[in-house]
């Protein structure tokens, strides 16, 4: 289970967050969702540990762990995953090599043998089959010259690859068409069970027509204003997030 | 009791060169005379130039003007250790002298010489691309050279690959080498030219080695330097190439080795269609100091020319990049690119950089680029967030900036020689840092 308490953070010591109070029961997908400069991509670096995102108040556990206490990495091996609305390119780092590197990273944080290049790329060619990616992925530079839809799969793969217990994805929707909406989404689809817990934030509501929500939580200006059922995302949907505001205020 | 009283810096040398002069190679030879006194006469006048010679600017050479070097008193030792060669022919120098007994150059399609025994036939070609006028360097080679590499691939011959190993020999005083290499490649000529320069661990000694390198109509000359000489020792080199229409000269020179080393490269494009690549990379630790001077001269119209460079530096180390295009009013059609990229490891590390661009013509395209920076906070964090750790996260960045600096080699024998020495330096550097 994933509960945050009171949190409050600064970017540039400007207040963003300001008080937090979310929890998700494992095995449960809620959605957060929010106009923009609310919070929401905040919310998502500082669970992941980004520098540069200061915790004021408040606290993050995970599974019992005291997240904000632990390295990003420290957070990786203990199951967290965050796909980032703006994946990273790194020119000079083959796919392959970053793919391998960091599930091996995670095999030996939880005690699993580490795959040679063979067993991966078996491994990995069998999940690339499944999110319809090609392979020629895999020897290009991580994310260069990928479109932003292949930078999102390749964000999915990594998810796919790394199976983590919690998975943050941060506008996983924006900059896709329908038909990679749909490849991500069953991506997204295919970990729910009661192992996999994920936090899904997104502007719009479209993307919940294909991951549906267990929760929906308003996010604006630092605070969860509403919570509800996925009903939420298709009131908002209507109604505006300015409804809402007026609504909650 | 005997006191030798040794010279230091500039009059040393001068004073062994008015010491010497007849007992040179080619001493009796009137123009080769001629040359190295005027060589010498310049030598005089500058001196080991100081910063405060734009061309020096970054570059103190104080430590080798302080020091006093005597002759090579290299071991007639036949049974000398040898690095792996790094292809089939190799040509070997011991000191600065060509060495027969170590090279092997069998099945060349072409003669591999040396340059002391046809000094008699060089009247004209040695000398005719260097300017000890003009760079001091040049001027304290062209008054003491002994020997060097003579090399004369005849037109259209594909001359496979070569390495050229400089191999400097430990002794108890410092000493000195300037060995002067000519290289020419007739039309439509090939050669890959890989070149060593090493020295053993506690060796102390100045290389300085001047190489004219003329590419014929079409002749494609592919020249990789690895530098990797003692960690004590100086290398000051100075490559003059000129480069008829058509011809190509390639450059690729990675700096790791020496305490003070300076690549500087002249390259003038004489013919329509002419190309020139200089790429190269340094790699500096501790208190290591490389310079790499770049000067291209756009004489002639339609040719391209493209460097790329990357330094990383760790420790208290320092990297210079000068580059200067000059594209002269005959020079329409140019196409010139130079990027410059250094990646600073350390809060006490220091990258000097000055691109220089000089059109005279207006129909050209010319940019240049330069960055220096440490690694990008957001790609480290990046690979944190996918679980790996935070040193094996950043060796894995280091390397894919060393790595984009070589990729761009395409000789198969080059490449493999520089991924090998791109390797060896970052695993001792990891050594260190996990020491």
């Amino acid at each position: 289970m994933l509960k945050i308490e009171g949190l409050t953070a600064t970017v540039d010591g400007k207040p963003i967050l300001k008080g937090i109070d979310l929890e998700i029961p494992s095995g449960e997908v809620h959605a957060v969702m929010g106009p923009n400069g609310s919070g929401k991509s905040t919310l998502a670096y500082v669970l992941a540990g980004r520098e540069g995102y200061e915790v004021t108040g408040g606290s993050v556990t995970w599974d019992g762990h005291d997240l904000l206490s632990m390295e990003p990495e420290e957070r990786a091996a203990a199951g967290l995953f965050l796909a980032f609305q703006y994946p990273v390119e790194l020119p000079g780092v083959g796919n392959a090599t970053f793919l391998r590197t960091a599930l091996n990273a995670i095999r030996r944080a939880r005690g699993e043998p580490e795959l040679d290049a063979m067993q991966f790329l078996k491994l990995a060619r069998q999940r690339m089959r499944e999110l319809s990616m090609p392979e020629d992925m895999l020897k290009r530079s991580v994310n260069v010259g990928f479109s932003g839809g292949e930078k999102k799969r390749n964000e999915i793969l990594q998810l796919a690859l790394l199976r983590p217990k919690f998975a943050v994805l941060d506008e996983t929707d924006s900059g896709l068409d329908i038909d990679a909406l749909r490849i991500v989404a069953d991506g997204v689809n295919a970990m729910r069970g009661p192992d996999f817990t994920a936090l899904v934030i997104t502007h719009y509501q479209r993307l919940l027509d294909y991951i549906v929500p267990d929760r929906v939580h308003v996010l604006m200006n630092g605070r969860i204003v509403r919570s509800g059922g996925p009903e939420l995302a298709k009131e908002l949907e209507s109604e505006g997030y300015a409804a809402i505001q007026a609504r909650a205020a | 009791m005997n006191v030798v009283m040794h010279q230091v810096g500039a009059p040393g040398f001068l004073h062994r060169f008015e010491g010497l002069r007849e007992r040179l190679p080619g001493g009796r030879l009137p123009w080769l005379a001629a040359l190295r006194a005027q060589a010498a006469e310049a030598f005089r006048a500058q001196g080991f130039p100081t910063r405060r010679v734009e061309a020096w600017k970054y570059t103190d050479l104080a430590p080798v003007a302080e020091a006093g070097f005597d002759e090579p008193l290299t071991p007639m030792d036949d049974a000398m250790d040898l690095p792996p060669a790094q292809a089939g022919a190799r040509a070997v120098f011991v000191d600065g002298r060509f060495r027969a007994d170590l090279s092997s150059l069998d099945g060349l399609p072409f003669e591999v010489s040396s340059v002391a025994r046809h000094l008699d036939a060089l009247e004209g070609r040695l000398g005719a691309l260097a300017r000890p006028g003009e760079e001091p360097m040049a001027a304290l080679n062209t008054m003491l050279f002994e020997d060097g590499l003579l090399l004369d691939l005849p037109e259209g011959v594909e001359g496979g690959v070569l390495e050229l190993l400089s191999l400097a020999t430990a002794s108890e005083r410092p000493s000195a080498f300037h060995p002067r290499h000519l290289i020419r490649l007739a039309k439509g000529a090939k050669l890959t030219l890989i070149e060593t320069a090493t020295g053993p661990e506690g060796a102390r000694y100045l290389h300085n080695p001047v190489f004219e390198v003329e590419v014929a109509e079409g002749a494609w000359l592919t020249h990789g330097r690895l530098q990797q000489e003692a960690p004590r020792a100086f290398q000051l080199s100075t490559i003059y190439a000129s480069v008829a229409a058509g011809g190509t000269y390639d450059n690729f020179t990675l700096n790791a080795g020496g305490r003070l080393v300076r690549n500087e490269i002249h390259v003038t494009l004489t013919g329509s269609g002419a190309a020139c690549h200089m790429n190269g990379a340094q790699l500096l630790a501790g208190d290591q100091h490389a310079d790499t001077t770049t000067a291209l001269d756009h004489a002639a119209p339609s040719c391209a020319s493209r460097q790329t460079y990357k330094t990383v530096l760790m420790g208290r180390s320092r990297g210079v990049f000068q580059g200067k295009i000059l594209v002269r009013q005959a020079a329409q059609k140019t196409d010139g690119y130079q990027m410059n990229q250094a990646l600073l490891l350390s809060p006490e590390a220091e990258m000097d950089s000055k691109p220089q661009l000089e059109i005279y013509a207006d129909d050209v395209k010319c940019s240049h680029g330069a960055t220096v920076g440490e690694l990008d906070a957001e790609q480290v964090f990046y690979l944190r967030s996918r679980g790996i750790p935070e040193t094996q996260a950043r060796a894995m960045l280091v390397q894919a900036f060393l790595h984009e600096a070589v990729e761009g080699v395409t000789d198969e024998a080059l490449r493999r020689a520089l991924d090998a020495a791109v390797e060896g330096w970052w695993a001792r550097q990891e050594e260190t840092l996990a020491a």
